[in-house]
């Protein structure tokens, strides 16, 4: 049994959780995940590293309520035990020699890339910090990201925090404007991944991104977070979570993505129902 | 006298179109009257060909003369002597070709149920003795297991019991290995297999769950803590055909399939994992799991579930027994056929296969014939789920993270003799990491082995 040692929620949707695994916190390093059960009867699902502190022995996930785990894991507080957690599972993200890069974020996916910047940002690297968030109410780790970040760009869609616009808007017109990196990383939603890599490319900058795909161990038993990258399989378990982003075909992920999508909407549907009650 | 008879005595079973709706075990097992009677067809040869081919070495004769005298809880002592995990065997062990293949009993007629028997005196064990296991005096060494499957649990058990402080590390939230995971509630309950596990913890053993050795820690931790290292992390990699439509929504592996229904419990109300219930299913495979898998597709409510495998029956690997029980089961056999193309539904789902058919050429490798494609004779079958069930390789988390530990080309960790001793020094391997996929049997009797080269090793260290 792990415990929660702090709840915070960052958003209406977006919740931080700080969970005490003082093995998992040893080893964790940035882009890795975690697979977690809530209790009993929970599925397994992954979530990656936001944040962990070895001395505490604590590891930090954020994750947003999507589907009946999510929600099942909200209705957790402080204090009390989730059933199972294990890690770090995956490959760390690649810092090696990255002295100037562009850390994209979007959503929820900030929580991912914030530790990415942070990690660079203690290597010395230059970082631009691109992030993006449908509007003002769904902003997180603002502050976390201004403290590693050398230069911070907030996007929104609709204008009410930051600029009007989108990630990619923001990208596009600091290479216009002769800007450039030696990576970009970029974590968020899959479409949002795909329009960006497809943009780098253009430019010709390596571009990684994390995969987030449906997963059931995480250790390379199941294959059910097969992606198509470069034209062959990888397990985005063991082989990722992250990829050459201009290898890795989208369309196919998004698709595989919303295979349960009807099994998340009945999760939720049933219980909206229960609170209801 | 020995009965005489022919036949072995029957063993009750689920009615098939009963079971193929429920979870619940097939086989119901031998009353006490029914396992004395098929226990007396014994003759108790002197030179016991049936333990020859054991891979654990049961004094078979012995156990079969004490339930033969009623002295049920003597039998399984005498069999707890040599297997960590008797109700386990008795129900998945490939006896044909083990035990009851070289019984006497069998060159004219049937041979005698041994499987049937073990399981039986396993069984009346759980049912009737409750005294936990007496805890040996430990020896003031520690070993370290990885993997809670059937050779880390076997190495485990039989450390326990030399007195060696053991620890099991498992990376899914259940140990059990491919007991849990893999082989299904119809044919291996998991109460059974608990109580397995139960018995070794009782032994003193210590199972740390949610522990990835490669990730959480590493091998070489492991060696800075305790006297020897066993590697028995299985091959849990699945492999798939590399063949078009492969990635579609519907395409399973049988290790998440099984996965989904054995692990997660997916088939039962009030498990939180979700599992898409097919109408029209294919299996691709002719193993043991491949008849799991497609069994499993059945209970969830399929109409139609066929087995597609290159070869023809003869050549399948299931066992026997599970190839008779798939087909009362309604499981349709497509021998001979080979999938070239999984066909593409609307939304990225699965509308079909395209198979080609298969004629038998000359024997291959594995001195099985070897199958070859009939020219033209491609054919399309409509289904909306496909699972592949064509083996697979070892797990490489350990082996990349573990300077020194040699593996082979297909990713197996190498041995340098019969006992597991591995190109490491204290790092002993056994079960499907070193051979390959395989039995539950084999890797117990893998694990076995490499428990005594253990303790042989720190003894000679010491």
């Amino acid at each position: 049994m792990y415990l929660i040692k702090r709840k915070q929620e960052l958003n209406p949707t977006v919740t931080l959780m700080e969970i005490a695994a003082p093995e998992v916190a040893a080893k964790a390093r940035a882009g890795q995940f975690i697979i977690l059960r809530v209790d009993e009867n929970g599925e397994r699902i992954p979530l990656t590293i936001a944040d962990y502190d070895r001395t505490q022995g604590t590891v930090t996930i954020i994750f947003q309520v999507v589907g009946g785990t999510t929600m099942k894991l909200n209705t957790m507080n402080q204090g009390e035990y989730i059933q199972d957690f294990v890690g770090p599972l995956g490959k760390a993200t690649e810092l090696e020699g990255i002295k100037k890069v562009a850390v994209v974020g979007g959503g929820v996916g900030c929580a991912i890339a914030y530790p990415v910047a942070k990690a660079l940002h203690e290597r010395g690297a230059e970082v631009t910090g691109i992030v993006g968030f449908r509007n003002k109410d769904l902003v997180i780790l603002e502050e976390e990201f201004r403290g590693v970040c050398d230069r911070y760009l907030l996007m929104s869609d609709d204008g009410s925090a930051g600029e009007k616009g989108l990630v990619t808007d923001a990208l596009r017109s600091l290479l216009e404007k002769g800007e450039s990196f030696d990576r970009v990383i970029v974590i968020g939603p899959l479409i949002m991944m795909k329009f960006v890599c497809a943009l780098t490319k253009e430019y010709g900058i390596k571009t990684v991104v994390s995969m987030n795909p449906i997963m059931v161990d995480g250790t390379g038993m199941c294959g059910g977070c097969r992606l198509t990258v470069g034209g062959k399989v990888k397990f985005a378990c063991v082989d990722g979570p992250d990829f050459d982003g201009h290898e890795v075909d989208f369309d196919e992920a998004i698709k595989r993505g919303a295979m349960y999508r009807p099994f998340e909407q009945k999760a939720r549907e049933s219980a909206c129902n229960l609170f209801k009650r | 006298m020995a009965d005489m008879s022919l036949k072995k005595n029957e063993m009750a079973l689920q009615a098939p179109q009963e079971r193929n709706k429920n979870f619940d075990e097939v086989a119901l097992g031998y009353t006490a009257e029914q396992a004395m009677a098929e226990a007396n067809r014994c003759l108790g040869c002197k030179n016991r060909p049936c333990t020859g081919k054991c891979p654990v070495s049961i004094d078979i004769p012995e156990f079969i003369r004490q339930v033969r005298d009623g002295e049920f809880e003597e039998a399984y002592r005498t069999i707890s002597r040599s297997s960590s995990l008797p109700a386990v065997c008795g129900r998945v062990c490939p006896q044909e070709n083990q035990c009851e293949g070289k019984c006497v009993r069998g060159i004219k007629g049937e041979p005698v149920a041994i499987g049937r028997l073990e399981r039986f005196v396993a069984d009346w064990h759980n049912a009737h003795c409750t005294a936990a296991a007496d805890k040996p005096q430990l020896n003031g060494h520690k070993v370290a297991v990885v993997g809670a499957g059937p050779a880390g649990l076997t190495a485990a058990g039989d450390l326990a019991r030399r007195g060696y402080a053991v620890t099991v590390f498992e990376a899914l939230h259940t140990a059990g290995g491919v007991l849990v995971y893999g082989i299904p509630e119809f044919r291996l309950p998991k109460a059974i297999v608990r109580k397995e596990i139960d018995t070794l913890k009782e032994l003193g053993v210590e199972i740390r769950t949610n522990t990835v050795v490669g990730r959480t820690n590493s091998v070489d931790e492991l060696l800075e803590s305790f006297d020897a290292v066993f590697i028995g992390t299985g091959a849990g990699l699945p492999r798939f055909m590399n063949i078009p439509g492969e990635t579609l929504c519907g395409v399973y592996s049988a290790n998440e399939f099984l996965t989904r229904i054995n692990l997660m419990k997916a088939y039962k109300e009030g498990s939180d994992t979700p599992i898409v219930r097919p109408k029209r299913a294919a299996v691709v495979g002719g193993g043991n799991v491949a008849m799991d898998a497609a069994r499993c597709a059945k209970r969830l409510g399929a109409e139609e579930v066929y087995i597609i495998y290159r070869r023809s029956e003869e050549e399948m690997p299931a066992r026997r027994e599970e190839v008779e029980h798939a087909k009362e089961e309604g499981i349709i056999f497509m021998m001979l056929n080979n999938p070239v193309e999984i066909l593409e539904g609307e939304n990225h789902t699965v509308r079909g296969i395209k198979c080609i058919k298969m004629e038998l050429g000359e024997p291959d490798a594995s001195g099985r014939r070897s199958p070859v494609e009939i020219k033209g004779s491609e054919f399309e079958l409509e289904l909306d789920c496909v699972i592949m069930a064509i083996g697979t390789s070892p797990n490489p988390l350990i082996r990349t993270t573990t300077k020194g530990l040699d593996c082979d080309r297909r990713g197996c960790i190498v041995t340098l003799d019969e006992s597991g001793k591995t190109t490491r020094d204290g790092v002993y391997a056994g079960g499907d990491a070193v051979t390959g996929a395989a039995t539950v049997i084999l890797a117990m009797g893998a694990g076995k082995a490499a428990a005594q080269a253990i303790d042989d090793y720190i003894n000679n260290k010491a």
